[in-house]
């Protein structure tokens, strides 16, 4: 049987009488790429924030990389990555000593931080910039880093939060490279993508349309269902019914 | 006469050491929808700055109807609509409060305009005593284009307005321009996401600061010099993996549930796919394509 790192049942979080998260229910299963799609205002980012352990939720029940998402999220927070489209390295550090710091948080050995850092600059080709500071990187160097900095403490999953929004199209597949590289290390991926084609690179995708999980496949499966040529049409189909809108 | 020239403009930041604008040079025509694409950092919004007389640029002229963008600004001011990607209506102030107030600025009512904002007033209307800093961001989006459209503008610049927004949005969206266009404004509209450069007239993409190429989509895309296929197997990371080293390969680029690839000289498709096969690649299926927008700005990014 498939090892899960995320479990979720009938998770619902209520804010009043307005239900932004819906019970919703689904597993993860580990070193998949997990692609969490939706309208605007569809519930995704209150559905990540529980499972990132920053949002308690209503009722029913989850567990992220085995812990509970009530009592346990400290010990979440140590087992996930993450990271947004909104950069948050701190942009007057050196690429260096934005590792050495993320790295120390999330509690790396000093003498490991140090081994890996410098090969993970030379992997990323950035050993001439490595003592350079991150605001003078371009934006697709910057959103690379991001991602090897929040994978840099091995957690068992990564969400990314719409990791490429107004990345170059070169940049963006180069992007995707890296969390295919992460998967088959075996890192879970958990994705939000604005990108239908980036869709089409997950192995298994929600789509949330007003506080519910109104699919839940394979892109392959969930085109062959809606009789779609391609995601962008899967979910226009699914999300176009929607009542609500937000950010 | 053309509704927006730039002649040979080029802008700097950080005394000269940031180059935002290099030597641009483009035309848009009068009641035409023109598109510019590029990512984040290509230099979209500093045109659309320049444009709209809120920056100098170092070098080059630029005019608008004619109006000369330094010289002329208050002219352009009163002639344009401007919607900037970061949302910058008064939060504090109602739907209806923001309206009010833009209209009054440039000497208009919403009566007076009432016909050009109808269709997309009336999907905020019930809104009309929220606070701006309330809407969800498609609502807001909404208030933004109308409060640029209250003074009947001759030119429309909206610097990406689609960005963040999900599909069924942006579709709605672009719709609207369309109707917009069909009134005669002129729309110069930014954008991020390829796919959108198909619902406009004429498009110039746009990298580091360059254009690299500026005509109709179609003739964009039918200006692609090779073949292109698009090919599978059920293993879709693995097969990218082995094309990368691959002699037969040009190029090889991820799209959705395919790679579009290119071959070099003598190279033909069935040979590459029966040797994907004898690899162990199950279910290897290829086929020649049509280019998209998308990898005629890789193609052109990776000639610069």
């Amino acid at each position: 049987m498939e090892e899960k790192v995320i479990v979720c049942r009938e998770l619902t979080k209520r804010f009043g009488d307005f239900y932004a998260v819906n019970k919703i229910s689904f597993d993860v299963n580990k070193g998949e790429i997990f692609g969490f799609l939706g309208a605007n205002g569809a519930g995704k980012t209150t559905a990540m924030r529980i499972l990132c352990g920053l949002s308690h939720p209503t009722s029913g029940e989850a567990t992220v990389a085995g812990f509970n998402v009530y009592k346990q999220t400290e010990a979440i927070k140590k087992n996930i990555g993450y990271m947004s489209q909104k950069f948050s390295l701190y942009e007057n550090l050196t690429i260096l000593e934005n590792i050495e710091f993320f790295g120390g948080v999330y509690g790396v050995p000093a003498a490991e931080i140090k081994e890996r850092s410098d090969n993970l600059v030379r992997k990323l080709g950035l050993t001439a910039e490595a003592k350079k500071l991150v605001g003078a990187l371009p934006l697709g160097w910057k959103q690379k880093l991001a991602f090897s900095v929040a994978i840099f403490h091995q957690p068992r999953i990564v969400f990314l939060d719409e990791p490429t929004g107004g990345v170059d199209p070169v940049t963006r597949r180069q992007f995707w490279d890296m969390i295919y590289e992460a998967a088959a290390s075996g890192i879970t991926i958990f994705v939000t993508t604005h990108y239908m084609d980036e869709a089409e690179y997950c192995n298994r995708i929600t789509i949330m349309v007003d506080g519910k999980v109104e699919a839940l496949d394979s892109p392959a499966n969930l085109k062959a269902r809606f009789d779609a040529d391609n995601m962008d049409e899967v979910f226009y189909r699914l999300a176009r019914g929607a009542k609500r809108s937000g950010d | 006469m053309s509704a927006v020239v730039l002649d040979h403009i080029t802008k700097t930041y950080d005394d000269g050491k940031v180059v935002a604008v290099d030597d641009v040079s483009l035309q848009v025509a009068e009641g035409e929808l023109f598109g510019l694409i590029g990512p984040d950092g290509a230099g979209k919004t500093s045109l659309f700055r320049i444009l709209t007389t809120l920056l100098l640029p170092d070098k080059g002229s630029a005019t608008v109807r004619g109006y000369d963008c330094v010289k002329d600004f208050k002219a352009i001011r009163s002639r344009i609509g401007y919607m900037p990607g970061k949302f910058s209506l008064y939060q504090d102030l109602t739907v209806k409060e923001n309206l009010d107030f833009f209209a009054t600025l440039f000497g208009s009512s919403i009566e007076e305009n009432y016909d050009l904002i109808r269709d997309i007033y009336e999907q905020i209307k019930p809104f009309n005593d929220r606070r701006a800093g309330k809407l969800s961001g498609g609502m807001k989006q909404k208030l933004a284009l109308c409060c640029a459209l209250i003074h009947k503008p001759e030119v429309l610049f909206l610097d990406e307005p689609t960005t963040g927004v999900d599909v069924v949005s942006r579709k709605e969206f672009w719709a609207m321009l369309k109707s917009l266009k069909q009134q005669g404004i002129t729309i110069v509209v930014s954008t991020p996401y390829m796919d959108e450069a198909m619902r406009c007239e004429r498009i110039a993409l746009i990298q580091g600061g360059k254009i690299m190429s500026v005509d109709t989509p179609d003739n964009i895309i039918a200006q692609f010099p090779v073949t292109l296929y698009a090919i599978k197997a059920d293993d879709i990371y693995r097969l990218l993996t082995a094309l990368r080293n691959e002699p037969a390969i040009d190029s090889s680029y991820a799209f959705g549930e395919y790679i579009h690839i290119t071959l070099r000289n003598g190279s033909d498709i069935d040979t590459l796919r029966q040797q994907m096969e004898e690899k162990g690649h199950a279910h290897v299926a290829a086929k020649a394509i049509r280019p998209g927008i998308e990898d005629s700005f890789i193609r052109l990014m990776n000639q610069a």
